[in-house]
């Protein structure tokens, strides 16, 4: 760990900053070794997850491994896709799920935001705390008693929840305390003197709000947006507990039932291409998003570490 | 508007104007109010009350007393397994976890050739939906078609049955926490950043060599987002679910059987909703401990002197 100190650092006193001692070399040489070992084992499960899928079932299991596929088998990709509704899932996952509730929680994020930050009223700070202290509060606790609530409400008449996608959508409308926090982190970067010209002018607060902030805002609902869905994306949990029919399936649980299908009809190790060609599939809009989105994503994630 | 015309008089204290922001405040707050109320508040109480029930969904809900608390603690084998299991992975993963990403940011800090690309290879696999995850380290650690174990075959060396031994399969359940901690790696890397430089050129004009300055610089400037790391594994760590779900399904001998995991067994295989309630209550005491003794201590140990 000294060493990646010791290496910006010439150890003799500090004057020689520059040159080239053969001390020096060899730290930063040894400062390259690590951190390119570090990446090239960070990186090595995803490269393997992208070649597996390529290789067909001699060129996976061949002692010593394969390292590259050769020749590379694309087709994997059709047939793992066509050996179960893995389109139907992939709609599933972003039409009933993951895009209904970034919306909604881009909007209602934005709205509480702007009223723990824009407005000043007695008791909005206090209230403020509340919210982030909420997020401290694990999931894995209001998990049952939500499903309780749900499954009451279901039986009362009020509105249809277990076996939709509802108890995961509709709590999306109330605002989200860690984005509330980083939205309201933003908007108090904006000037004040923004909303003092909007009022005087006779604008209401939600025309201030989207005609005046929004076009200020892009970036901080772009990472907000981001995020909610690469997480309902993702989101595994949520739809274990509440979907329970295979057409209501997200591509995460069809991944999971692609690899039980397989082990129960007695060839499990069979399947790992398969698997990790869909479980590619899952990843790349993923890994895409970011790529395009570096700068919007690091920045976004530093901010609510820093400010927390 | 018109609660404003309703009580002239009851405050007086307020001009029109600060009454108007109150309401406009609540106004654009009230979404995240009820929210707070509906899906954290009443589960949360409630729980409270479930947890002295017997509840399955089909008998009639009965008022048992201290009935789930006592087969807990008294009778119900399994608990203290998940408890030991629990403690053993967030003792050694969650410092672990926090130590990796610290050094490997402090790596990156200093003058690299290609950072963001180095940081990038980090960060994706935390991103990534969990489900890719497991599918790829599933593969990776199978004894028979695992590439680590094809090499050790091919190098003649005995394997290593990662995820079949009841003495391993935490560590390597820990490995692949560590694998995923890329967003603890940005937010120290986006701290490390704001460290002034002038500190470091101003020791080292003192003599002070490198681990003296990671010693006495750099921790305590960052320990504010150690603090804040440790608080987000904490928490996540006790919740631990997915990968040994995935993974593991909670072997070899319930090795791997998480605090998380006989609580969602609980409630969502054995439909003991009272008994699940009791167990979420018992983590969220146990965990608000935890922080609190965070918290608590900070004084001693987070330097908040450098914080702008």
């Amino acid at each position: 760990m000294s060493t990646a100190e010791t290496t910006i650092t010439p150890t003799s006193r500090g004057r020689e900053t520059g040159s080239w001692t053969a001390r020096r070399i060899t730290g930063v040489a040894l400062k390259y070794l690590i951190i390119i070992f570090l990446a090239a084992s960070y990186a090595f499960p995803l490269y393997w997850m992208v070649s597996s899928a390529l290789k067909d079932d001699p060129q996976v299991y061949r002692i010593p491994p394969v390292l590259a596929p050769n020749p590379a088998h694309w087709n994997n990709f059709i047939d793992a896709w066509r050996s179960d509704e893995f389109t139907l899932y992939t709609f599933n996952s972003v039409f009933r799920y993951a895009l209904p509730n970034t919306l909604f929680t881009v909007i209602s994020s934005t709205l509480v935001a702007y009223g723990f930050s824009r407005i000043k009223w007695p008791g909005r700070d206090k209230l403020f705390y509340l919210c982030i202290a909420t997020m401290l509060i694990p999931y894995t606790v209001t998990m049952v008693p939500l499903f309780i609530v749900f499954k009451r409400l279901q039986d009362a008449g009020l509105g249809r929840w277990i076996g939709t996608y509802n108890p995961m959508v509709v709590p999306a409308l109330f605002g989200n305390a860690f984005y509330i926090f980083l939205l309201r982190q933003f908007f108090l970067t904006l000037p004040e003197e923004l909303s003092d010209a909007a009022r005087v002018d006779g604008a209401s607060e939600l025309g201030t709000l989207v005609r005046i902030l929004l076009p200020l805002m892009k970036p901080a609902l772009a990472v907000v947006a981001l995020f909610q869905f690469m997480g309902t994306w993702a989101d595994y949990l949520g739809p274990l507990i509440y979907i329970n029919k295979y057409t209501m399936y997200p591509l995460a649980l069809g991944i999971q039932k692609l690899r039980a299908m397989m082990s129960s009809v007695g060839n499990a190790p069979l399947a790992y291409p398969y698997l990790m060609a869909v479980s590619t599939v899952a990843a790349a809009p993923i890994i895409i998003i970011f790529f395009f989105a570096q700068r919007t994503f690091i920045e976004g994630i530093a901010l609510t570490g820093l400010k927390g | 508007m018109a609660v404003a015309s309703l009580s002239p008089k009851g405050s007086a204290r307020m001009t029109k104007g600060e009454r108007h922001n109150l309401m406009m405040g609540l106004l654009f707050v009230s979404p995240w109010i009820l929210g707070f109320l509906i899906w954290t508040l009443y589960p949360l109480l409630s729980s409270v009350f479930f947890s002295f029930t017997r509840y399955d969904f089909i008998t009639p809900m009965k008022f048992i007393g201290m009935q789930n608390y006592v087969e807990i603690f008294t009778r119900d084998p399994r608990f203290y397994t998940v408890v030991y299991n629990t403690f053993y992975y967030v003792g050694i993963g969650v410092p672990l976890g926090v130590a990796v990403a610290f050094l490997m940011a402090n790596l990156l800090n200093t003058d690299v050739k290609g950072r963001s690309v180095f940081r990038a290879i980090f960060y994706v696999p935390s991103i990534i939906p969990a489900i890719c995850s497991a599918m790829v380290w599933l593969f990776i650690f199978n004894n028979q078609y695992g590439v680590i174990n094809n090499v050790l075959r091919a190098l003649g060396r005995p394997i290593i049955p990662f995820l079949s031994n009841p003495t391993l399969s935490k560590p390597s359940l820990i490995l692949i926490h560590l694998w995923a901690q890329g967003t603890a790696v940005v937010i120290f890397l986006a701290a490390l950043q704001d460290v002034p430089r002038s500190l470091y050129e101003a020791a080292t004009v003192d003599g002070a060599n490198g681990w003296h300055k990671f010693r006495h610089i750099t921790i305590p400037l960052s320990s504010p987002i150690i603090m804040y790391n440790l608080i987000m594994g904490l928490i996540s760590g006790f919740q631990t679910f997915l990968m040994p779900y995935l993974l593991t399904n909670g072997g070899p001998m319930a090795s791997t059987e998480f605090y998380a995991m006989h609580l969602y067994r609980n409630a969502f295989e054995l439909f003991r909703m009272g008994k699940a309630c009791a167990l979420a209550w018992l983590m969220f005491v146990v965990l608000a401990a935890f922080t609190l003794f965070i918290f608590r201590t900070s004084a001693r140990w987070v330097f908040y002197g450098g914080e702008k």
